[in-house]
């Protein structure tokens, strides 16, 4: 998992039950491929902050466009300053198994 | 004062101004049921929940506002799911309000239980599930501003049981202001941006407007027969923009795509420059995108920035409503005659312009296309069904006003004509509105006769009758070497018979010694009338774009 061949998209969404769903459901609907996910709430526990992994391609733009218009998404951004290592602990994690 | 959530809802619903909501009651709507019995706002009972929810995209499509539809849980709301899906593909708005199970038993598969919140994820705008009354509060007017704001959109809002029934202090609800604020300003617009893309079309020699659903969505008309006008820009609208550019107008060049006129697609490909207004690059109008416009640079303006370089790349977009952005660009715009351009375009119409049939036989089906829009006032306002008879009208019938044509354009609903019929005949009742179904299509939702038997409303069905599911037995002969299956029917009703015993006066072209007769008194009769035309099954729809191939590869025509 390295920043050459993936990237995070960062999302801070509102937290409650549906979000993930609209989340996750736009991925399958478009044909977008989601390789990990990792979520947390933040502040007072009103919104969350969510990377998602995605593999570097063109429609990237297209993604996050349509991310954006996602009612409880608040904000979008692609990060590549990000480690990556997070997601390839969990990796670590899923291989132990 | 105390209120339920039923009565909240009811109440918000006519603080909105809401006249007419279509739908079927069940167990978990039962409540709402009671707070609408002692409201002012006028339910019309439909036979399924399909067609309450085409009768609501009637109402919003032909008026341009929010219109409201009801559904109990379990299959209430699966019935309501493909007018919902319908109005997401055609950016209507419609707001679904749907019963729920109590939320004590929602996950426990209880009577009527499903999960209509993940099911309608994907076909919506957006989609509510309130937990309590007063969550209603904030959720109503979301979900109405969601559905009418930017691209609209339906919404739905499901309402578990409970939650109908709960009581709360509620002060009661502000009456509208008039109009929502515009989301964008003309002075916001990025004025160098407009500046760029007048001068594009300043210099441009060929230039062409290929514009759609988004011109009628921001009543957009009068500024884009302006902005033609003062450029000499030929205008080619997509099946959802018909009406919105006058089809006698020197400049119309008709709808582009699948079934346009040979000249028109023959136009864009000529084109050095498409203004792309309010529109999504459709794969139906145009054709394999690789080739579509070879030679034109692109302007892309749309509201939605998730359609700017989704299918196509620009060469320059704007975020914006098209009708601020034309207002913007306008002062910028030289008058220019064009006269090269426009001979041009004036000599690919004599050499390819649409066929008309050489007989005059009134059952041939582009004559009775004709005749229809000869014989009904300018203002009438045309629902379709989807197949031949679709396409038939979409080619030939005189579209100059907008929300005129109401079709399902995105995702093709057979069964789409006759309840948006009643319903754009509910919200104008000083029009006529005419439904041209095809035998396949109406029998979809043919209950709907119930209905519009209990209103008496001023609705006229012709019901262009092949025998057959025209479209497809279209696409046996060409693409699948006539190995025809599943595409003509063994029997069929009759349906100037069956209309009456629904209590409908009716008329059979087949047996009319004088069919143009006939069907003249049938679109101007008060009340509703239904109209068999028998027309010959092996007619096609011509000129037609092979699937997956360019526009210039036309077939026919
Ligand atoms: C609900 C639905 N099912 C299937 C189709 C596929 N389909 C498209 S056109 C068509 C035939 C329509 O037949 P009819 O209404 O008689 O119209 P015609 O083509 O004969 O004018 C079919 C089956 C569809 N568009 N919608």
């Amino acid at each position: 998992m390295t920043t050459i061949t993936h990237r995070i998209i960062e999302l801070t969404v509102n937290n409650h039950p549906g979000v993930m769903s609209h989340v996750t459901g736009l991925f399958s609907r478009r044909g977008f491929n989601l390789e990990g996910i990792l979520c947390s709430p933040i502040g007072d526990g009103a919104r969350s902050r969510m990377y998602l992994l995605v593999k570097r391609e063109e429609r990237i733009d297209q993604i996050t466009k349509q991310l954006e218009k996602l009612y409880d998404v608040e904000n979008v951004s692609l990060r590549d300053d990000y480690d990556h290592t997070l997601f390839d602990r969990l990796h670590d994690l899923v291989k132990g198994i | 004062m105390k209120m339920n959530g039923a009565e909240i809802t009811i109440s918000f619903l006519e603080s909105r101004g809401i006249e007419c909501i279509a739908g079927i009651p069940g167990g978990a709507n039962l409540p709402l049921y009671d707070a609408l019995h002692k409201s002012s706002i006028r339910h019309i009972l439909a036979r399924h929940e399909q067609g309450a929810g085409f009768i609501a995209q009637g109402m919003a499509r032909s008026t341009g506002k929010p219109a409201v539809c009801f559904a109990t849980s379990g299959p209430g709301a699966t019935n309501l799911i493909t007018a919902i899906a319908d109005a997401k593909l055609d950016s209507i708005p419609v707001i679904g309000i749907t019963g729920q199970v109590p939320t004590s038993l929602i996950g426990t598969d209880a009577f009527q239980e499903v999960d209509t919140y993940g099911m309608t994820l994907p076909i919506t705008k957006h989609n509510f599930l309130v937990r309590s009354a007063e969550e209603l509060i904030t959720v109503l007017p979301e979900a109405f501003r969601i559905a009418a704001s930017g691209r609209p959109g339906p919404v739905i809002v499901d309402i578990p049981k409970n939650v109908q029934c709960e009581h709360i202090e509620f002060a009661g609800w502000q009456k509208e202001k008039t109009k929502p604020a515009a989301e964008h300003k003309i002075n916001d617009l990025p004025e160098a941006d407009i500046k760029h893309i007048a001068e594009m079309i300043n210099k441009s020699k060929k230039p062409v407007l290929y514009v759609g659903g988004g011109i009628i969505h921001s009543d957009a008309e009068s500024v884009l027969i302006d902005l033609a006008r003062r450029s000499s820009i030929p205008v080619a609208t997509t099946l959802m923009g018909l009406g919105c550019f006058p089809a006698d107008d020197p400049l119309y060049i008709g709808m582009l795509g699948m079934h346009g006129a040979r000249y028109t697609n023959y136009i864009l490909s000529e084109a050095d420059l498409l203004l792309a207004f309010g529109v999504r690059f459709d794969d139906r109008a145009t054709g394999k995108v690789e080739e579509f416009c070879p030679n034109a640079s692109i302007i892309h303006i749309d509201i939605d920035r998730s359609e700017i370089d989704k299918i196509k790349k620009s060469n320059i977009a704007l975020e914006s409503d098209i009708a601020d952005a034309m207002t913007a660009m306008l002062p910028h715009i030289k008058n220019n005659a064009r006269e090269a351009w426009i001979a041009r375009v004036e000599q690919l119409r004599d050499e390819y312009g649409f066929k008309m049939p050489f007989s005059a036989d009134p059952l041939n089906p582009l004559n009775l296309v004709k005749h229809i829009a000869e014989l009904s006032p300018k203002n009438s306002i045309i629902t379709t069904d989807v197949g031949q008879h679709q396409m038939w009208v979409a080619q030939i019938y005189p579209f100059s006003l907008p929300r005129t044509l109401l079709t399902s354009g995105g995702l093709g609903t057979m069964g789409f004509g006759l309840p948006a019929a009643i319903g754009a005949a509910l919200a104008n009742p000083d029009k006529r509105v005419v439904c041209v179904s095809g035998d396949g299509s109406f029998l979809m939702n043919i209950q709907e006769l119930a209905t519009l038997a209990d209103l008496g409303l001023n609705v006229t069905v012709i019901i262009m009758n092949n025998g057959h599911l025209g479209l497809v037995r279209q696409q046996q002969e060409l693409f699948y070497k006539e190995n025809y299956i599943a595409s003509r029917f063994q029997s069929n009703p009759d349906f100037a018979a069956i209309s009456r015993n629904f209590g409908i006066r009716s008329y059979d072209l087949g047996d009319e010694s004088e069919p143009l007769a006939a069907l003249g008194s049938a679109l101007c009769v008060e009340g509703p009338c239904v109209v068999n035309a028998p027309i010959h099954f092996a007619e096609n729809v011509l000129p037609m774009v092979p699937p997956g191939k360019a526009n210039h590869e036309m077939i026919g025509g």
